[in-house]
């Protein structure tokens, strides 16, 4: 095991799952990542091989197919998906696995289950979450897509934006307003696209993430079925808080993995790249630079994995995964801006893979929760003294 | 069809090999181990003859550490039936040549039911080349190395064997000795299922009795530091001065 995936917390199996999905990853993605990030799209053929794989339900429990593993597998997996080279595509997937269906999973209906996790565990539906809107975003209580009683059903009129996967999913999780209340008026239910009154607006064109879509959606007079209502009307909002926790790890975790990345290509660039008669890893300026970004997301993944750890064991963890979700995404932009400075001109070329990442890791401060929020909670917890 | 493929773990090729304190074997810190490369197309192509075959049992057999097992489940975990480790003694921790390997081998694959016997051509590690020949040998088999192309019929197997251009296709009677060549398929990935299932599948582990070493390593040396590149010219002007110097100073003329 090399040495930075030292860790008590992996076993044999963990490491097994990592190998798996590093070499599916590398033969099966990698050698694509020109073509799918040119063409701004990637086949959705990878969900149904992810799906069969058994990688897209490695925490999910065995008999809705998943691998029934702890988060640490889950961990394996996020981290190798990064050496696919495409942002986009890797967020598509963690979606999919992790941002989507978790809340189905926690809350759904036997029936729920069987009817959206399994297939989207087995990658035959794709899955998206519907919470952004273009007035409410890290303030989700300001949404205002309503879903109204109709009978046994629910219509739901409004707009989401910043969806990913957003103009091929086959089902939303949604995050609408059934009542009044800022926080206890909204309620969390099960969309099928295929519902009349659907439409997908424009896919956004974005600064990185290039290989996923990003859609703005429009509804209504959508009408379904209110058995699609996800666990308790009106008890959206403290899902969705309580369901946060696992995109932001998911975040924290991505984000050393990209550190990773760039701190590799870092060293493979220093190591060839001669100037003033020697190799730029030669160079002290450099050299220390270097040890700064390995000391640093060392630092951020040991956190990442503290996190994991408290997540994974059921134990109270909204300020650490906070925490981590700060500390390995500031981390990970630092790393990947040094990467590309030691690159010189070659890193603002789109062929350095550098390049790409510095445009696609600029997200990860701002998605599933912005550094601000994250630190406003941090304070709450060590300033005002209340844990969340 | 009944299958058995010995194994070997190995070292990763992306590992930088460094040469231990005792200057005799590779430092052992910090390298990552995996099945060897070759031995994947082995156990990829006893899982298709039992597939095809509708019946029969992959058993995975591997010589080496404790820590050997972990290959094994790798291969479990790809989906061989049962592994069986030959554990050797980490206080005899001598070089075993590839002979002692293949009679170590041997003994215990007199005792099995088998209708297929494989091997990776070589290992990555050592390149010898040899144990699969000189197990066959043992057991009194026939054998066909470098195979490119396999194809099992009911108490016979055909075998290509791909040689300096040339393409030499084989009949055998089974039982008989595989060696598997890179390009006779393409290995499967562990899939998470077989990953959580290889822990279930039986694993029997035999403490190896070791004899002396009958082979030793004297020395082992990273091969020397590539140096800089000298410009001696350019153009055809070059050449009678390249040539005095590849005669005169590398003495490879």
């Amino acid at each position: 095991m090399t040495r930075t995936l030292r860790s008590p917390h992996f076993t044999e199996e963990h490491q097994m799952i990592r190998e798996a999905v590093r070499r599916f990853v590398e033969s099966e993605l990698t050698p694509h990542a020109q073509e799918w990030e040119a063409a701004q799209a990637f086949p959705v053929e990878v969900y149904r091989r992810m799906g069969e794989l058994g990688f897209l339900g490695i925490h999910y429990p065995e008999a809705l197919g998943g691998g029934g593993m702890d988060f640490f597998g889950a961990a394996c997996m996020i981290e190798e998906l990064t050496r696919s080279g495409m942002a986009g595509l890797n967020m598509a997937i963690l979606v999919q696995a992790y941002m989507a269906t978790p809340v189905i999973h926690a809350l759904g209906t036997p029936d729920q289950q069987e009817e959206f996790l399994a297939p989207a565990i087995r990658g035959e539906r794709i899955a998206a979450l519907g919470v952004s809107e273009p007035g409410a975003g890290s303030d989700v209580s300001g949404i205002r897509t309503r879903a109204v009683r109709s009978g046994d059903d629910y219509v739901i009129d409004g707009q989401k934006t910043f969806i990913t996967s957003g103009t091929r999913a086959d089902f939303i999780t949604l995050l609408v307003r059934t009542g009044a209340d800022p926080h206890g008026g909204l309620s969390l239910v099960l969309f099928p696209t295929d519902t009349p009154g659907f439409r997908v607006g424009r896919s956004l064109r974005k600064m990185g993430n290039h290989t996923s879509d990003t859609a703005e959606l429009y509804f209504e007079g959508c009408r379904i079925r209110r058995r699609l209502l996800l666990g308790e009307e009106g008890r959206g909002f403290y899902y969705l808080m309580a369901h946060f926790q696992e995109e932001r790890l998911v975040a924290a975790l991505a984000a050393v993995a990209h550190a990773d990345r760039a701190l590799e290509q870092a060293l493979a660039y220093t190591a060839g790249r001669t100037a003033f008669g020697r190799p730029l890893d030669r160079m002290q300026v450099l050299r220390h630079r270097l040890a700064d970004m390995a000391c640093e997301t060392e630092a951020a993944r040991r956190l990442a994995y503290h996190a994991t750890w408290l997540f994974s064991t059921g134990q109270s963890c909204v300020t650490e995964v906070s925490m981590a979700k700060v500390v390995c995404t500031e981390t990970c932009q630092r790393v990947v801006d040094s990467a590309l400075q030691m690159h010189g001109g070659y890193g603002y070329i789109e062929e350095y893979p550098i390049c790409r990442a510095y445009r696609d890791v600029r997200l990860l401060t701002i998605g599933g929760g912005t550094t601000e929020v994250m630190k406003e909670i941090v304070a709450r917890a060590v300033v005002d003294g209340r844990e969340l | 069809m009944d299958s058995v493929v010995c194994v070997k773990r190995v070292p990763d090729t992306e590992t930088k090999v460094q040469v231990g304190p005792d200057g005799r074997r590779i430092q052992a810190s910090g390298v990552n181990h995996v099945l060897n490369p070759y031995d994947e197309y082995a156990v990829e192509a006893c899982l298709q003859a039992r597939e095809k075959a509708g019946s029969g049992e992959v058993t995975v057999l591997s010589l080496g550490p404790a820590e050997a097992a972990q290959t094994i489940r790798q291969a479990l975990a790809m989906g061989a039936d049962r592994g069986v480790l030959l554990k050797t003694d980490p206080a005899c921790d001598y070089y075993m040549d590839p002979l002692s390997v293949a009679h170590a081998l041997a003994a215990r694959l007199k005792t099995m039911r088998l209708d297929l016997l494989w091997f990776g051509k070589l290992a990555i590690d050592d390149q010898s080349y040899a144990v699969g020949p000189a197990v066959a040998t043992l057991l009194g088999l026939p054998c066909v190395t470098e195979v490119a192309e396999f194809a099992a019929l009911p108490g016979r197997a055909t075998a290509t064997r791909v040689v300096e251009g040339d393409r030499v296709r084989m009949e055998v009677d089974l039982p008989a000795v595989f060696c598997a060549s890179k390009g006779l398929n393409e290995p499967r990935f562990a899939s998470l299922k077989g990953i959580m299932s290889a822990k279930k599948k039986p694993l029997e582990t035999v403490d190896l009795a070791q004899g002396t070493a009958r082979v030793e390593v004297v020395a082992l040396e990273l091969p020397p530091a590539r140096q800089a590149g000298r410009w001696i010219g350019k153009g055809v002007e070059a050449v009678p001065e390249l040539v005095r110097r590849l005669r005169e100073e590398a003495k490879v003329l």
